[in-house]
């Protein structure tokens, strides 16, 4: 089954009234003659309008959108997916929401970084434009600030990191929280820092800011080590790392052998699965009503494998997230490629963009 | 004496039957590498189409008691359950826009406006039909197990009525296909477990029960409650004046009024409540008619090919291709036609390809009439007329015993007389 977005915050009276006259429409609903006056009035997912696409520097670009419904809130940290339509195909991403949660005018927003040969982020920053109606899923998320400030903050962030850090500050310069935050912030030229300007203005406004803006294409990437001079007393801070999975990794382990690996929030944008490196030996996928083999080197999720031997697959996220792309095993054994954990299968339901074949496996499809 | 060959592609050497496989499968595969926004605002056209007609026809019927707005209404609405049914469920339900990725246009979410539920349809067509085509004895849509259309199906005495209850399938075929898809036959033979035949009937009633509550009661409802409105604004006073008078000489003019609103209020609800529950059963027998005579055209005119079980045995996927190909018959048609009838004017490009979009059936025709070409395969197509007249007049022949297999196009001919014929005799 095709992905759906989040059933929105509807008034009961609203969603007594179409149940009541559910009967008449049936096998329809009465949302679906609603829609067609307006989509925003669908009831079974939260949709929005998209307001305004500002470009960004760094390739990236900010869309605003007006939620047709209430918006259910976020906590700065967090992430929605989106549901766009491109080429007349529904695509779902996540991204982190890069608005502060109590916007005053109601938007929310998200800043895709442009990525060569993706899909939907060079769609949203080079081809959206405002009034496109785009599907909101659920909010996720649990890298997010602590609820009560009771030390400094670090914030270490690279490339497109900065997306869920910047939320984070953003609703800290609103309720005047910005007393003690270390940012270091990798990006690869100078010019190119997402938020660059925001950030100085940050920089410049408040004492308790202190941005570090490190250019790795001049300086090298930023390593753990530099921590004692960057911010000496990183250890007593409650530290939020964002990035990619390298500088993550470095991080953690930095964290476990010379801190308090507690105070370290990391959040990963794209789950490690499979790559060059990845572990075991693969398989072959057989698709049983299809009656055809597919070959599933090591690394490579079931849903690629299928996909490259001509099998439509139902996708969504394709990061492990969405659960659209289920399908059922009958029997054999797979790989998670985010945990490496070997599990056999018996009739039962898998994700396939984030598992892979481990030897003859197959599936009802 | 060598006999001839039986099949319009005995001719076909394997290489070049795995030919032919070749060039149908790059057809689909240039489809499916094309489709995109122009596809989806097809389909979204239709889908809106179909609500506007529906919603015009559900209004017009609010004034049902006026005839010229029953039958217009009557005529909106059947043309909306058409549109819903053909171009719209039944394609959907082959997953033909799944590739959307849209939740709410796709095969597993999709339910339609007709008796049998979805679930229970795409096992019976989308899987055995579509899979088994016209093979005798496993395709169950040959005579829908209640009728005789191929010669080679043994006669049995209750096929004399079946030029009867065929008129009867004609008006009711929604409630047919929904008994259909239940597999008589197989829970006959005490093949079908009892827990799926439960799950069926649940499942059916459901579906029953909610078309029932709509068309017949629900609408009507609707069309009474308005009647009623309309009545009583435009005539606030249903007495007659001798009426009036007398009530009030005999000092009740107060309870007579009250008594006259009422009664003048129960005809017209029940007025208006008949007229609509008769638009409602008028609409869905003329989608009936249609529906079965657009089916019956696809693999029942007398230029069909049927296949014994033995046949078919290790079919290779070019040979499953070139009997989809001579088991269905393509009906001649108008753009509008073909909207109306879901595209399965294009019933052979339908069973070429039962997951790729109607909507380009039409562009990829003359590809599949060059392969037939040059293959030396027949391509069965005919005008509406011609082809429903061949299917009915075998359903009339071979209601009676013998009946020999028609003239088929192409060089190659079926042969008089089968296995199955002679080991049964």
């Amino acid at each position: 089954m095709a992905e759906q977005g989040m059933p929105p915050r509807v008034s009961p009276v609203r969603r007594r009234l179409l149940r009541a006259v559910r009967l008449l429409f049936t096998p329809l609903r009465p949302d679906d003659y609603l829609e067609l006056v307006n989509p925003l009035w669908s009831t079974r997912e939260l949709r929005g309008r998209v307001e305004r696409v500002r470009p960004e520097r760094g390739g990236a670009a900010t869309v605003l959108i007006r939620p047709g419904f209430d918006w259910v809130g976020h906590r700065p940290g967090q992430y929605v997916r989106l549901g766009v339509l491109i080429d007349g195909v529904h695509h779902w991403r996540a991204y982190s929401l890069t608005s502060s949660p109590d916007r005053p005018d109601g938007l929310i927003s998200v800043t895709p970084k442009r990525v060569d040969g993706g899909v939907v982020s060079p769609y949203l920053v080079e081809r959206a434009r405002p009034g496109e109606v785009v599907r909101l899923g659920e909010v996720e998320g649990t890298f997010t600030l602590p609820d009560r400030l009771e030390r400094g903050l670090l914030f270490v962030t690279a490339g497109s990191g900065i997306t869920p850090v910047m939320s984070m500050l953003r609703q800290l310069n609103r309720h005047g929280s910005i007393t003690d935050v270390v940012h270091i912030h990798s990006a690869r030229t100078a010019d190119g820092v997402t938020f660059g300007d925001e950030l100085a203005e940050l920089d410049k406004r408040h004492d308790g800011f202190r941005l570090t803006v490190r250019v790795t294409g001049r300086d090298g990437r930023f390593t753990p080590d530099e921590l004692d001079t960057v911010c000496p007393d990183w250890r007593e801070r409650e530290a939020y790392a964002c990035g990619p999975g390298e500088l993550l990794d470095a991080l953690q382990a930095h964290w476990k052998c010379h801190g308090d690996p507690e105070l370290l929030h990391r959040e990963r944008f794209q789950p490690i699965v499979g790559g060059a490196d990845a572990e075991g030996e693969g398989g072959t996928v057989h698709f049983a009503h299809r009656n055809l083999d597919a070959d599933c080197p090591a690394g490579t999720p079931i849903l690629v494998a299928g996909e490259e031997a001509g099998v439509e697959m139902p996708f969504g996220c394709r990061i492990g997230v969405c659960h659209t792309c289920v399908l059922r095993i009958r029997d054999g054994r797979i790989r998670d490629l985010r945990t490496n954990a070997v599990s056999e299968k018996h009739n039962e339901i898998v994700r396939t963009c984030v598992h892979g074949a481990e030897g003859p496996v197959t599936i009802e499809l | 004496m060598q006999s001839p060959p039986k099949h319009p592609f005995a001719h076909l050497s394997a290489d070049q039957l795995a030919e032919l496989g070749r060039e149908f499968d790059a057809i689909h595969e240039q489809v499916r590498y094309e489709l995109g926004d122009r596809d989806r605002q097809y389909i979204k056209g239709v889908i809106r189409l179909h609500r506007q007609i529906a919603v015009a026809g559900r209004a017009l019927l609010l004034g049902s008691r006026s005839k010229t707005l029953w039958a217009a209404g009557t005529g909106c609405l059947a043309i909306a359950k058409i549109l819903e049914n053909m171009e719209i469920g039944h394609n959907v339900l082959h997953g033909q826009w799944d590739w959307m990725n849209d939740p709410y246009i796709h095969s597993s979410t999709w339910d339609w406006d007709t008796a049998s539920t979805a679930e229970a349809w795409k096992h019976s067509h989308n899987y055995i039909h579509h899979t088994y085509t016209n093979i005798r004895g496993k395709d169950k849509d040959l005579g829908y197990e209640i009728m005789r259309i191929d010669p080679n199906q043994k006669w049995h005495p209750a096929y004399l009525a079946q030029p009867f209850y065929n008129l009867l399938l004609m008006a009711f075929f929604e409630w047919g296909v929904a008994v259909h898809d239940l597999d008589v036959e197989a829970i006959r033979r005490g093949e079908k477990p009892l827990k799926d035949v439960w799950h069926d009937i649940k499942g059916i009633s459901g579906k029953a029960r909610d078309q029932i509550v709509k068309d017949y009661l629900g609408w009507p409802l609707v069309s009474a409650l308005a009647s009623v409105a309309v009545g009583r604004l435009s005539n606030r006073e249903p007495r007659s004046a001798k009426r009036l008078l007398a009530d009030r000489v005999r000092g009740r003019g107060w309870l007579g009024a009250a008594k006259a609103q009422l009664s003048a209020a129960r005809t017209e609800g029940a007025g208006g409540f008949a007229a609509t529950f008769w638009a409602d059963f008028t609409a869905n027998i003329i989608r009936n008619l249609w529906a079965h005579s657009i089916i019956f055209c696809g693999h029942f005119p007398d230029q069909t090919y049927t296949f014994s079980q033995d046949e078919v045995r290790d079919e290779t996927r070019g040979a499953w291709y070139a009997r989809q190909l001579v088991g269905a018959a393509n009906i001649t048609g108008s753009p509008l036609f073909h909207l109306m009838s879901g595209n399965l004017g294009y019933q052979v490009e339908h069973h070429l390809f039962p997951d790729m979009p109607s909507s380009r059936y039409a562009e990829i025709a003359p590809k599949v009439k060059d392969i037939c070409l040059r293959y030396g395969l027949p391509y069965n197509t005919g005008p509406l007329s011609r082809q429903l007249g061949s299917v009915h007049r075998t359903i009339i022949r071979l209601a009676f015993p013998g009946g020999a297999p028609r003239p088929k196009p192409g060089p190659y001919q079926g042969e008089p007389g089968d296995d199955e014929v002679r080991a049964a005799a």
